[in-house]
């Protein structure tokens, strides 16, 4: 897989805007930035209702992806562009979650908004409003999400990458620095994870770093490429960033998201947690 | 801002009688040459220069971290220029620092 499959550049996405069968959609926690300008045409997507089950701890399923598609006015052959704020974050959990569901045809915004907003370029408070689609999901599939006990099982035989900053993997922060540090969950990381922030993956701008400097990285760190990996943060959208990097600019073959991450594992009765800067 | 979410909050000023309530708080402006910029996107990098959380300045330029305590550089990136100030916090309570973008 090339960068290109994945990717597209702010400069693409310019010229793209008003391209048939592409579809811009701006997905974030707090959808104030897409109100107040977003690039033009794109769609607006909420992380926190519309993407999260108002009730359980979990995403929407099936039908309600399928019903949310529908009513954003996404065929199922779209190509489909995200781009959002915090370094495309919210963005990269939406791509792995269009996987999920077997939306093949998605790419990321490199950079995302960031990026947009860097170049100077335009943004729209239009309205947008796209025509209803009849939009068919496929069945989830789990060979790129992990559960609790699969990770619990994967200390000491699967790659673990903690993508959190150095200071939330050695317990001294529970959240990152833009936050109150508010949580109530044990500090710490899952024993024999390697720590390699997302942000590593990333260049100032938001754009991802190479897929040289990014298996450069990764070699550093110790990750064994030849065995699966879990990656996982606080709530499992900066490990689907990091799950983006691995899978899909890597090319490596088994990599899941834990997206339990965290806010799950570190209230977890009765599993091992390390603290400190492991090892 | 809910501890559930993980995105940067929408930032606003920061008093300079604030209440840290024993956390350790970097914040600030960045200002132009024409005064305040606002949008800039705001990095907190650690003594080391590794990433530790960023933030999207106020319409007014202002930004807040939440920090461990230690030695901080603050770097501004928008769309006019870049710029960047150091920071000492030492421990809990506000730690202001400027930045001037060109």
């Amino acid at each position: 897989m090339s960068r290109e499959d994945v990717l597209v550049t702010t400069q693409w996405a310019e010229e793209n805007l008003n391209t048939p069968g592409v579809v811009f959609a701006e997905v974030d926690e707090d959808t104030t930035a897409y109100d107040s300008g977003h690039i033009p045409g794109a769609v607006k997507i909420d992380w926190k209702t519309e993407l999260q089950d108002p009730v359980r701890r979990d995403f929407v399923d099936k039908s309600g992806f399928e019903a949310l598609l529908s009513d954003k006015g996404i065929a199922n052959d779209d190509l489909v562009v995200l781009y959002g704020g915090n370094n495309n974050w919210f963005a990269a959990y939406a791509y792995w979650y269009f996987k999920l569901y077997g939306h093949s045809n998605v790419k990321l915004l490199d950079g995302g908004r960031k990026k947009w907003e860097l170049d100077g370029r335009e943004l729209s408070t239009d309205e947008v409003k796209r025509d209803r689609t009849n939009y068919t999901a496929s069945e989830p599939d789990t060979s790129i999400r992990a559960f609790r006990d699969e990770v619990v099982d994967a200390i000491g035989t699967k790659n673990l990458v903690d993508v959190r900053s150095p200071d939330e993997f050695s317990g001294k922060l529970l959240a990152p620095a833009h936050l109150p540090q508010e949580t109530a969950q044990r500090g710490g990381h899952i024993p024999t994870a390697v720590n390699v922030p997302w942000a590593k993956t990333a260049n100032e701008d938001g754009t991802f770093k190479t897929a040289e400097e990014l298996a450069e990285l990764y070699r550093e760190a110790g990750l064994d490429t030849g065995k699966s990996t879990i990656a996982y943060c606080r709530i499992g959208e900066r490990s689907s960033h990091t799950w983006f990097a691995l899978h899909e600019l890597l090319g490596l073959e088994d990599v899941k998201n834990y997206d339990g991450s965290w806010t799950e594992y570190g209230s977890l009765v009765g599993v091992p947690i390390e603290t400190g800067t492991g090892n | 801002m809910s501890a559930d979410g993980c995105g940067a909050p929408v930032q606003t000023a920061t008093p300079a009688d604030i209440d840290t309530g024993g956390q350790v708080v970097v914040a600030g402006k960045v200002t132009g040459g024409d005064g305040p910029v606002g949008g800039a996107y705001v990095r907190l990098l650690n003594g080391d220069g590794d990433f530790a959380g960023e933030v999207q300045a106020s319409p007014e330029g202002d930004f807040r971290f939440y920090a461990a305590p230690g030695s901080w550089t603050v770097r501004a990136l928008h769309r006019t220029g870049n710029g960047e100030a150091s920071v000492n916090a030492e421990g809990p309570g506000l730690h202001q620092v400027a930045i001037s973008v060109a």
